[in-house]
């Protein structure tokens, strides 16, 4: 912590009075926040439904053996591990990094440009950035254009490709946060410590391996977890590209999840899902505390 | 100086190894420029044309046709109205009780100080998405669900622990000296938190204040589950109506309602861009 904290504060006054002012953020996200997710604990256990049965009972662990049993759910799992990978790992990641390092060298107006576009790419609401993405890569839409302008094969992306096609959604939409977070992770690099192994004549890639890559290694640690937490929860952007179709073909956790709910009116078995999703966040969630242990 | 010996060193007297690095790096950023650049350059130049389709493409006669076909209280006004609603009473709630809540844990030393901060930190990390269905049938439970205040709420709930920590960071930032005078005098906490520590965190307040008003705005999945009459969807549900309800979709109308709709953002975005900028993250968490 920065400031020196030396207690006392105005008068001393008894610690419950102190904390007074924490009760509104604390009643909020206790009734929202933690509400919900002891909800979520106690519906996965049970068979309740949307519709048509008037009570719910508890069935134990049925909901987490069905949906281990079930080829659906496998699938969306699947296709999520695919979409955090490609997307938020190799995509956003290694594209952020690459855009922070080049605009390291170039020239001011480039470097400007260029991070306006990616950055308004990031800035656009979630439905928006999904119509933007569904005219790019459908049958008609500017890729194939461009392919055909180029003598290249056209595909229909949304349809051949899907998981394919949203994970660069993904990428395009999400990579200006990689690329704030390495621009100043490499801006707090010492200019004398390159110059210094340039002069040794050390080559780019072996600088950028020695040198760059070990001294932001806490950023990409921390770009990473919060990349692959922002990918886990992507939904509107799936949603409005594929709605997790054709058939399954790109129907993540999230989608998998809303149709379990809302189509076959299976909240208890839903939850269950969700409940698995949050597990697998809160463990990425902890991780990345860990990474930042030192700073609080 | 460095450089300079660096460019005597070199072969030719036009392309230093200095220039012809930036000049790489140029080129290289104009082609990934470009790639992003296509998506945007299709929802500019199709709301200018009447007769878009899904290339990107000059429109043969540019013309407003398609701005004023969308600028009705049904497909542009009423949806807007609504997101201004939620996500400006939801982002005054976030702003209120974060800066509440951080004031005691910037201000006073307390063994609850670090597992709090933990907590937050932890439920900041949290993907909302996974608890959208428990909060659907919750709702339903108490009456909450297709109303404006349950969006409220769960929007406020759902920004409150990014809020609260930024907050509590700007907050430090104010040194404590500061307020000294003004105890001795007998103000109140709430006092010096008024009159003394907000305004000196005014750009502080402001950063809170526009990322969870943007944040809210995107917002797609909380208010398409938690809202089901359409005369309260904000922008981001109704923008499903060009697709699903209207039979043919006329994307030159589209593209025009996505620009009237991204733009407050994308102002405000650029208005605190520099102090958002770089590792702004969980208030410079993300510093390696």
């Amino acid at each position: 912590m920065k400031t020196a904290h030396r207690g006392g504060g105005p008068r001393r006054r008894p610690r419950v009075l102190r904390a007074l002012p924490l009760t509104p953020a604390v009643l909020v996200m206790l009734a929202f926040l933690a509400g919900p997710i002891g909800y979520c604990v106690y519906l996965a256990f049970t068979d309740l439904q949307l519709t048509g049965q008037a009570e719910s009972s508890f069935v134990g662990f049925d909901n987490f053996l069905d949906a281990f049993g079930d080829e659906d759910f496998l699938n969306a799992v699947w296709l999520t591990l695919v979409f955090t990978v490609l997307s938020s790992l190799i995509g956003q990641n290694t594209l952020g990094l690459g855009l922070a390092l080049l605009m390291q060298r170039a020239s001011k107006a480039v470097r400007t440009l260029t991070g306006g576009i990616v950055i308004t790419a990031w800035v656009l609401p979630e439905v928006v950035a999904g119509f933007l993405l569904y005219a790019f890569f459908k049958r008609d839409g500017t890729l194939n254009a461009v392919l055909d302008w180029l003598h290249l094969p056209t595909q229909n992306w949304l349809f051949a490709l899907p998981i394919l096609a949203v994970s660069f959604a993904n990428v395009w939409r999400g990579t200006a946060f990689s690329m704030l977070v390495y621009s100043a992770a490499l801006n707090e690099i010492p200019k004398e410590i390159v110059e210094s192994a340039q002069m040794d004549g050390a080559g780019g890639l072996r600088r950028l391996w020695h040198i760059t890559l070990p001294m932001i290694r806490r950023s990409i640690g921390t770009n990473l977890m919060l990349n692959t937490l922002q990918t886990l929860s992507v939904f509107g952007l799936i949603w409005v590209m594929t709605r997790g179709g054709p058939g399954n073909d790109s129907q993540t956790l999230p989608l998998y999840m809303y149709e379990q709910a809302f189509q076959n009116s299976m909240i208890g078995y839903a939850t269950a899902v969700a409940l698995l999703l949050l597990v697998v966040g809160s463990l990425f969630s902890v991780v990345y505390m860990r990474l930042l242990r030192t700073e609080i | 100086m460095a450089t300079r010996t660096f460019a005597a060193r070199s072969r030719g007297p036009f392309l230093t190894p200095r220039t012809a690095r930036r000049l790489a790096a140029d080129l290289g950023l104009l082609a990934l420029a470009a790639a992003f650049v296509l998506p945007l350059a299709w929802v500019v130049l199709s709301s200018l044309d009447e007769k878009a389709d899904l290339r990107v493409q000059w429109p043969k006669e540019a013309s407003f046709a398609n701005f004023d076909a969308v600028l009705t209280d049904e497909i542009t006004f009423t949806p807007l109205l609504n997101s201004l609603l939620l996500c400006g009473v939801a982002t005054l709630l976030t702003v209120v009780c974060a800066a509440l809540a951080a004031y005691p844990l910037s201000r006073y030393r307390s063994r609850l100080n670090r597992p709090f901060l933990l907590t937050i930190l932890f439920a900041t990390c949290l993907p909302i998405t996974a608890i959208m269905v428990p909060v659907y049938a919750m709702f339903v439970q108490v009456e909450l669900i297709d109303t404006m205040q349950g969006v409220i709420f769960l929007f406020a709930a759902s920004q409150l622990p990014f809020a609260i920590w930024l907050m509590k960071n700007f907050m430090d930032g104010v040194p404590k000296e500061l307020e000294e005078a003004a105890w001795t005098d007998g103000a109140s906490p709430l006092q010096s938190l008024l009159r003394i520590v907000l305004p000196l965190m005014g750009p502080g307040v402001a950063v809170v204040t526009v990322f969870s008003f943007v944040m809210m705005w995107g917002n797609f999945f909380v208010p398409f589950m938690l809202l089901l009459s359409p005369d309260q969807f904000p922008a981001a549900v109704s923008i499903n109506d060009f697709f699903g309800n209207r039979g043919t979709v006329v994307y030159g109308q589209l593209a025009a309602f996505s620009i009237i709709y991204s733009t407050p953002v994308i102002v405000l975005y650029m208005l605190v861009a520099r102090r958002l900028g770089g590792g702004f993250a969980l208030g410079g968490a993300v510093k390696g």
